[in-house]
């Protein structure tokens, strides 16, 4: 085993970098730059039951140290992704993938889980309960801990693959809701998904994007979700993601020492198409530099 | 796409509030007008995406207008200071489909890449129409490299100090051509879009999370369904246009 080996849910990978849902499309674009079989993983675009085209334009802000995407789940559904994507995605990537879920019902999450459970290539289903919950009064199911766990249960029902349950960080406590996916029979989570944020034109004095709120990411983040990652890893006993803001080789050990098992790296791969290739191409010598043998006996060193 | 350091060797006002910015670097990844390039800038988080002006043995050329942060601060860089580019973005102008006489319809810096496009034709045999609509006189530039590439040019200013007094479809109202290639402002595309008789292609502009395809911020739709800006366009095809889609 290489210095870099981590486990996911007892699926072994090369290395803990793993491109965040949304930020590389079903891989084929980053194929065309570099060989994306050196990736940990990878999670692909949050993908529903019907085909999505998301929100209206404009859906990019920037801020200090970030950005806000109100993309709003656009992806061609989950038949077309199996028929379409995942063939093309077999061609260039030979390791299992995450397959990112979204819903608006916990009958739509198993719906799509229950057909990307039958595809070989698929390693773990991540399941993004950030939705809102359209019969539950919009509210995102990730925000209330019974909703959050009625669509694990729904989703486990369907599924033999690791179901790893992405965790939103727009709550007030999120210990809670990591316990109820727990509880629910969850085989992982991930966090943090994006913060609900605004950016405001002073043009036009309205706000700049069309659907008004959007998502934050990006570095700015980054603190949030190491904190977050660090109170989660002290309540469950499962393995996490760490996802939010990581930039860089120091970042994904920093996350790794709050308590992550493994990272995604998202908004990074939107501003540097090599930022994933790169920081796994560091690793070993940020690494040397902090005295670290191997990355899987740093997971959660940071607690006491 | 490349990536890929590149260097300014000039960086000069052509117009108000518009510069020229000349960089040195591997340009071989640009392979047809209308692609353009994404700069990253400091302490800015977004790569700023600005069209191909030009692209010849290593000089690559940029005019860009000052509307914020991003393109303030790429105005007061001098000579000599290097930027990290992303190039060969997009899908840019086929020349193909064009028989007889195009028409380049240029708003404002929408100008810009049809600088290349012109160049392009013009090395075909093929010498266009170019209509430049700007806000004023003060505004106008690139009217004599176009002509000095061949092209026939009318300049229309929305103020009448320059040219013909008011927009781009007014100034091309009297010219018989046979197919359009169009860049600016959307209004400017949708009423050169409207009032064209020809088939033609059209350049658009979206705000952008990435530039090459990854993330679907830029998604517009079309009569194929949605597609992306910066990877399948920016440029596209007259009939493939839906307007508030
Ligand atoms: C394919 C393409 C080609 C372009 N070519 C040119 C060109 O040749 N010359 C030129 O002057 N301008 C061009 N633009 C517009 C240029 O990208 C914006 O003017 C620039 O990004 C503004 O940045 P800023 O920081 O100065 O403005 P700010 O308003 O501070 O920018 C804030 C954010 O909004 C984005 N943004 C703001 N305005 C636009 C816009 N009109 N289009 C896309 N993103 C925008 C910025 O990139 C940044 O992420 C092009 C845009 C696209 C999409
Ligand atoms: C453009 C964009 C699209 C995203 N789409 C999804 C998505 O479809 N599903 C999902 O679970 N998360 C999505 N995310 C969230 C990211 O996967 C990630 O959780 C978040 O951006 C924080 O990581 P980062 O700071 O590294 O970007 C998206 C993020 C961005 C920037
Ligand atoms: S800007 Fe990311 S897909 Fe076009």
């Amino acid at each position: 085993m290489g210095r870099l080996n981590v486990d996911l849910c007892g699926v072994g990978l090369d290395n803990p970098v793993i491109p965040a849902s949304g930020t590389f499309g079903y891989g084929h674009e980053f194929a065309e730059y570099y060989d994306i079989d050196c990736l940990g993983a990878f999670s692909f675009k949050g993908t529903t039951k019907e085909p999505r085209f998301g929100n209206p334009q404009p859906r990019i802000a920037e801020c200090a140290g970030g950005m806000l995407n109100a993309v709003g789940l656009q992806n061609p559904g989950v038949d077309r992704v199996i028929a379409e994507e995942l063939p093309r995605l077999a061609k260039v990537f030979h390791k299992p993938v995450m397959a990112n879920v979204s819903g608006f019902s916990p009958e739509e999450y198993a719906y799509v889980c229950e057909r990307l459970d039958k595809q070989p290539q698929v390693g773990w289903l991540e399941v993004n309960i950030s939705c809102p919950n359209v019969h539950g009064g919009g509210m995102s199911f990730g925000t209330d801990p019974e909703a959050a766990a009625q669509v694990v249960r729904a989703v486990k029902a369907v599924t033999a693959k690791p179901v790893i349950v992405k965790l939103t960080p727009n709550v007030t406590d999120v210990v809670s809701v990591a316990l109820a996916c727990e509880a629910a029979g969850a085989d992982g989570l991930s966090l943090i998904n994006t913060l609900q944020a605004m950016r405001i034109d002073l043009g036009t004095k309205k706000p700049l994007l069309a659907n008004v709120t959007g998502g934050l990411s990006g570095p700015a983040v980054f603190p949030v979700a190491v904190r977050m990652v660090y109170q989660v890893h002290e309540a469950v006993h499962i393995p996490l993601v760490g996802v939010g803001g990581v930039s860089s080789a120091e970042d994904v050990i920093e996350m790794m020492l709050a308590g992550a098992a493994a990272v995604e790296i998202g908004a990074a791969n939107l501003t540097d198409p090599y930022a994933c290739r790169d920081i796994i191409r560091d690793l070993p010598a940020v690494m040397d530099r902090y005295g670290i043998q191997n990355l899987r006996d740093i997971i959660g060193g940071a607690h006491g | 796409m490349e990536k890929g350091v590149f260097t300014i060797t000039e960086n000069v006002p052509v117009a108000a509030g518009v510069y020229r910015m000349v960089l040195a670097g591997d340009t071989s990844a640009v392979t047809a007008p209308g692609q353009f390039v994404d700069i990253r800038l400091p302490d800015l988080y977004l790569r700023r995406p600005i069209s191909v002006c030009d692209a010849a043995d290593g000089r690559l050329t940029l005019v860009y207008k000052t509307v914020g942060r991003g393109t303030e601060r790429m105005a007061d860089m001098g000579p000599g200071r290097e930027l990290e580019l992303l190039t060969g973005l997009g899908n840019g102008f086929s020349l193909d489909g064009c028989s007889g006489r195009p028409l380049l319809a240029g708003g404002g810096v929408g100008a810009a890449p049809l600088y290349l496009l012109a160049k392009r034709l013009v090395q075909r045999g093929v010498r266009p129409l170019a209509v430049l609509g700007f806000n004023g006189a003060s505004d106008v530039f690139y009217a004599d490299e176009f002509a000095a590439l061949g092209a026939d040019v009318t300049i229309a200013t929305a103020d009448g100090s320059r040219g013909v007094k008011g927009f781009v479809t007014d100034a091309m109202a009297g010219l018989s051509y046979s197919y359009v290639y169009a860049c600016g402002p959307e209004p400017m595309l949708r009423a050169v879009w409207e009032s064209s008789a020809t088939d033609g292609q059209f350049s658009f502009e979206a705000r952008m999370g990435c530039g090459f395809g990854a993330c679907m911020g830029c998604t517009r739709q079309t009569v194929n369904g949605p597609r992306r800006v910066c990877k399948d366009g920016p440029v596209f095809l007259k009939g493939e246009i839906v307007w508030d889609g």
